[in-house]
C-alpha cells in the first residue's frame, strides 16, 4: 500500500514534469531572456550568437587603468584552465580540468561556497585525453547546471542544490572517447559534443532531452547518410545538394568507422532560423596518405536544424587534411555588411589561418582570407569550389610518408585553436585572440587499436622564419577579409577575448596577464598579471550596481605542451630560434579565478 | 604479481632483439656489446643517428609526445624525460612505460597509462630508449634527426 502510494506519487509528479516541459521553447525563453540582461553571464560564450559581447560600461577606455583585483578564489586543480564562470542571478558557476569539480559561489556573501560537486571519475581517463585535461564550462538552463565530464558522462545538476539530477554516458573512454567541450542548452535540448580525433573516434553531435537525459537526435560527422542526418537533395554545400553518400564516397572501405571529425568546439544557435552551428576536426590519422579521398565531413561547419539535428547546409574547409587543421573554432553569428550589402553572416577563424564570412541562412561563402600573413600552405580559397589551393611544397601528402614537410605554416595547432574571438556590433570588428607558429610536419604509417593514440605524424613547432614572437591579437574586418590592427604577444593567446561598450576588449596572455585594450586602436590600457598562465575565456558581469571582470588562470591545455622548454627545433639553421625564451621562466601551474572591479 | 610476471616476460622478450640488433650493428660479440650498447644505446655520427635512434624518435612523436612534449622536453602536465632519464635506468623506464604510473592526489593529477600491450610502443621500448637516451646524454638536439646515410 505504502508502497503504491509511492508510485502513484512519482506518476503525478512525472507528468507534471512532462506537462511542464512539453513547452519545449520554456527553457530557451528563460535563457534567452537571461542572454540578454547584461547583468548576467549565461552561457559560456554570452550569448547564443557567440559574440562574446557585453553592452555594460562603467569600465571604459578613460577608467580601465584604475582597474585592481577585488576577490580570488582557488579552484584546487593545478591543470589547464579553460572556459569560464557563469554568473546566474546572484550565484558564480566555476568548474575544473579534470576531476571536472563545479563551485556555486554566493555572490551576495564574497564568493562563499554555496555547494560543490565532484563526480567520481576513473583517473585512467587522464591519459586517453589529448593534450591536457582540460574542461571548457558548464551549461545553465532551466535551473539546471550541465557538466561535460572528462569520461564522457553528461550530467545535470540542480542549481540551486548540487545534486545530480540525471546522468548519461556519451561515450566510451576505453574507445579513446572523452569530452572537453562545453554543452549548448538550446530549447528542450542539451547538445554536447565528443572529443578524440586522435583516438580514432567517429565524431558526432548529440541532442539530449534537457528532462531526463534521453537521446533527441544523433548526428555524426563521417558515415551513412542516415547517421550524418542529412538529405541527399535538401543538405546543400555551396547551394548545391550534396547527393547520396556524399561522406562514404570520400573514404577508402570502411575507415569512416574510426575518421574521426571529433566534435569538441564550440556551438553557436540563431533562433530565428532555428539552426544550430558547429564544426567538426581532423579525420583520423594525421597521416594523409593512409586515407585517400576528401574525407567528408571533416573539417566542416555545419549548419543543423535545432530540432531534428538534420543538416540544412554543411561547408568542408579543408578538404583530405594533412595538416590536423581541426574546423572546431567558434562559429560567430553577426549581421553586418559584407561589401556594401547587409547580410545574416556567420564568421569563423579557422585552425587552416583562413577567416571564413558566410551567409548564414543558405551556406554561401562570401568571404576567405587569410587572417595571419604567415599561412602559407594554401595561396587562396577558390570562391566557386570553396576548396583551398595548396601549395606543393607545403603537402604533407605529395611529399608522402617518412618525408619531413618543412616550415608549413599554421602549425597543427592553427593559427587560432579554440580560444573563441569576439564580435563588437559598436565597432562592426571581430577580435581574435592568434597563434604565430609554424611547423615540420612527417606522416607515418600507424594501426588502429581501440584506446590508443591513432596519430601517425610527428612535428615540431616554432616561430615563423626571422620572427621571436609566437601570438598576436588582432582586430579583423569581415567585410573585406583584412586585419584591422595587430598587437604582437610573445606567445600564442590562448584565451579567450571579451569586448565591452566601454570600448575596451579584453584577454589573457600565457605568462597570466589579463590585458585590456582600447578596441580602436590595440593600444594596451591596462594589465596585471595573475598567479598562472590564462587559457581561460574573459567575462564580465554586474552585480550590486557594478561591473566586474572575471577570468581563470591555470597554464596547460596543448598550449602546455611547450610549457617547459618553449618551441623551437635546433636542425637545418633554426638554430637561433632554439634560444626562444622559456614559457616556464613566467609561469608555473595554477587553478585561480581573478575577478577584477574599478575602486 | 600478473604485473611482476608480465614485466619480467616483457622485459626478457624486449631485450632480445636489443642485442641482436646492437650485434647487428657493429659486428662484435654478443656479451662485449651488451654492456657497450647499455651504457650508449644509441650511436651518433657527425649528428646523424642509426635507424633505431630514429625509430625511437618517431614512435615518441606517436605515442609519447601529446604528453610528454616535443623532444622529451616536457609539459605543464608531464616531465621532462630529459631530465628523468638522467636518473632513471633503463629497467625503470622499461617497468613505468610497461606498467604505468599514477600520481593522483590533492596537488596531482598525473596518470602515464600502461603501454604494456600496446605494439607501437612495446616493440620498440628500446628504440624508444635509445632516443631519449640521447636527447637526454645531449648527444642530439631538438628537432627531428637526421639518419645515417641521409
Amino acid at each position: 500500500m505504502k508502497q503504491r502510494k509511492k508510485v502513484l506519487l512519482s506518476w503525478t509528479a512525472l507528468v507534471a514534469a512532462s506537462l511542464l516541459s512539453s513547452h519545449p521553447s520554456l527553457a530557451n525563453d528563460e535563457l534567452t531572456k537571461a542572454s540578454k540582461d547584461p547583468k548576467q553571464w549565461v552561457m559560456q560564450a554570452g550569448d547564443y550568437a557567440n559574440q562574446r559581447y557585453s553592452s555594460l560600461k562603467q569600465i571604459t577606455t578613460a577608467n580601465v587603468k584604475e582597474l585592481r583585483p577585488v576577490w580570488t578564489f582557488s579552484t584546487g586543480v593545478l591543470r589547464g584552465h579553460e572556459g569560464g564562470p557563469l554568473v546566474v542571478g546572484d550565484v558564480m558557476y566555476v568548474h575544473t580540468p579534470f576531476p571536472n569539480v563545479v563551485y556555486a559561489l554566493d555572490l551576495n556573501n564574497q564568493g562563499r561556497i554555496l555547494w560543490k560537486y565532484e563526480p567520481k571519475q576513473d583517473p585512467t581517463v587522464i591519459p586517453v585525453m589529448c593534450c591536457d585535461t582540460v574542461n571548457r564550462g558548464v551549461a545553465y538552463g532551466d535551473g539546471k547546471i550541465i557538466l561535460n565530464q572528462a569520461d564522457a558522462n553528461v550530467v545535470a545538476l540542480d542549481a540551486k542544490t548540487g545534486k545530480e539530477l540525471w546522468k548519461v554516458a556519451n561515450g566510451d573512454p576505453k574507445k579513446g572517447e572523452t569530452m572537453t567541450g562545453a554543452p549548448v542548452i538550446v530549447k528542450d535540448k542539451v547538445l554536447v559534443g565528443i572529443s578524440g580525433g586522435e583516438f580514432g573516434v567517429q565524431g558526432r553531435m548529440t541532442a539530449y532531452n534537457l528532462k531526463d537525459g534521453s537521446v533527441a537526435w544523433k548526428a555524426y560527422s563521417v558515415g551513412p547518410d542516415d547517421q550524418i542526418l542529412v538529405d541527399p537533395q535538401k543538405t546543400t554545400s555551396l547551394g548545391k545538394p550534396i547527393g547520396a553518400n556524399s561522406s562514404l564516397s570520400t573514404w577508402q572501405g570502411d575507415q569512416w568507422k574510426t575518421g574521426g571529425g571529433a566534435t569538441w568546439g564550440w556551438t553557436s544557435y540563431d533562433p530565428q532560423l532555428n539552426l544550430i552551428y558547429y564544426g567538426s576536426g581532423n579525420p583520423s590519422t594525421w597521416n594523409p596518405k593512409q586515407r585517400p579521398g576528401d574525407n567528408k565531413w571533416s573539417m566542416t561547419i555545419f549548419a543543423r536544424d535545432a530540432d531534428t539535428g538534420m543538416a540544412k547546409w554543411v561547408y568542408q574547409m579543408t578538404p583530405h587534411d594533412e595538416w590536423d587543421y581541426d574546423g572546431v573554432n567558434e562559429m560567430i553569428l553577426a549581421d553586418i555588411k559584407v561589401k556594401g550589402t547587409p547580410v545574416k553572416a556567420l564568421v569563423h577563424f579557422d585552425r587552416n589561418g583562413f577567416a571564413y564570412t558566410m551567409n548564414r541562412e543558405t551556406g554561401e561563402l562570401l568571404v576567405a582570407e587569410k587572417y595571419d600573413p604567415a599561412v602559407n600552405w594554401a595561396t587562396h580559397v577558390d570562391m566557386k569550389t570553396g576548396r583551398p589551393e595548396v601549395v606543393a611544397q607545403y603537402s604533407t601528402d605529395k611529399n608522402g610518408e617518412d618525408h619531413n614537410t618543412k616550415g608549413v605554416c599554421p602549425a597543427a595547432l592553427g593559427s587560432k585553436d579554440q580560444q573563441p574571438a569576439s564580435y563588437s556590433p559598436d565597432t562592426g570588428l571581430f577580435y581574435v585572440p592568434t597563434n604565430h607558429v609554424c611547423m615540420d610536419y612527417e606522416p607515418f604509417k600507424v594501426s588502429y587499436t581501440a584506446g590508443q593514440p591513432y596519430v601517425g605524424a610527428t612535428l615540431s613547432m616554432f616561430p615563423p622564419k626571422g620572427e621571436n614572437h609566437l601570438g598576436n591579437f588582432i582586430a579583423w574586418d569581415a567585410s573585406t577579409g583584412k586585419i584591422v590592427w595587430s598587437d604582437k604577444e610573445t606567445f600564442s593567446v590562448w584565451s579567450g577575448a571579451l569586448t565591452t561598450a566601454g570600448g575596451v576588449a579584453f584577454y589573457g596572455t600565457l605568462e597570466g596577464y589579463l590585458k585590456a585594450v582600447d578596441m580602436k586602436t590595440g593600444k594596451e590600457l591596462y594589465k596585471f598579471k595573475t598567479p598562472s598562465g590564462i587559457i581561460g575565456n574573459v567575462t564580465t558581469y554586474e552585480h550590486g550596481g557594478k561591473q566586474y571582470i572575471a577570468v581563470l588562470s591555470g597554464v596547460g591545455g596543448w598550449a602546455g605542451i611547450g610549457m617547459a622548454a618553449g618551441l623551437g627545433g635546433d636542425t637545418d639553421g633554426l638554430g637561433a630560434v632554439g634560444a626562444y625564451k622559456q614559457l616556464a621562466n613566467y609561469t608555473q601551474l595554477g587553478g585561480v579565478l581573478t575577478v577584477f572591479a574599478l575602486p | 604479481m600478473p604485473k611482476r610476471l608480465a614485466l619480467a616476460a616483457a622485459v626478457t622478450l624486449l631485450a632480445l632483439p636489443f642485442s641482436v640488433a646492437a650485434s647487428a650493428a657493429d659486428g662484435s660479440a654478443p656479451t662485449a656489446t651488451k654492456v657497450a650498447a647499455e651504457a650508449k644505446p644509441y650511436k651518433v655520427e657527425g649528428g646523424k643517428v642509426d635507424p633505431g635512434t630514429y625509430n625511437g624518435y618517431r614512435r615518441y612523436g606517436e605515442s609519447c609526445m601529446r604528453c610528454h612534449g616535443p623532444d622529451g622536453a616536457g609539459s605543464s602536465y608531464a616531465p621532462d624525460l630529459t631530465d628523468s632519464l638522467k636518473h632513471m635506468d633503463y629497467d625503470t623506464f622499461a617497468e613505468t612505460v610497461i606498467n604505468g604510473r599514477k600520481n593522483v592526489n590533492t596537488a596531482n593529477n598525473n596518470v602515464m597509462p600502461s603501454f604494456g600491450t600496446t605494439e607501437d610502443v612495446a616493440n620498440y621500448l628500446d628504440d624508444i630508449y635509445g632516443y631519449l637516451k640521447a636527447r637526454s646524454d645531449g648527444a642530439i638536439g631538438r628537432g627531428r634527426p637526421q639518419r645515417i646515410g641521409d
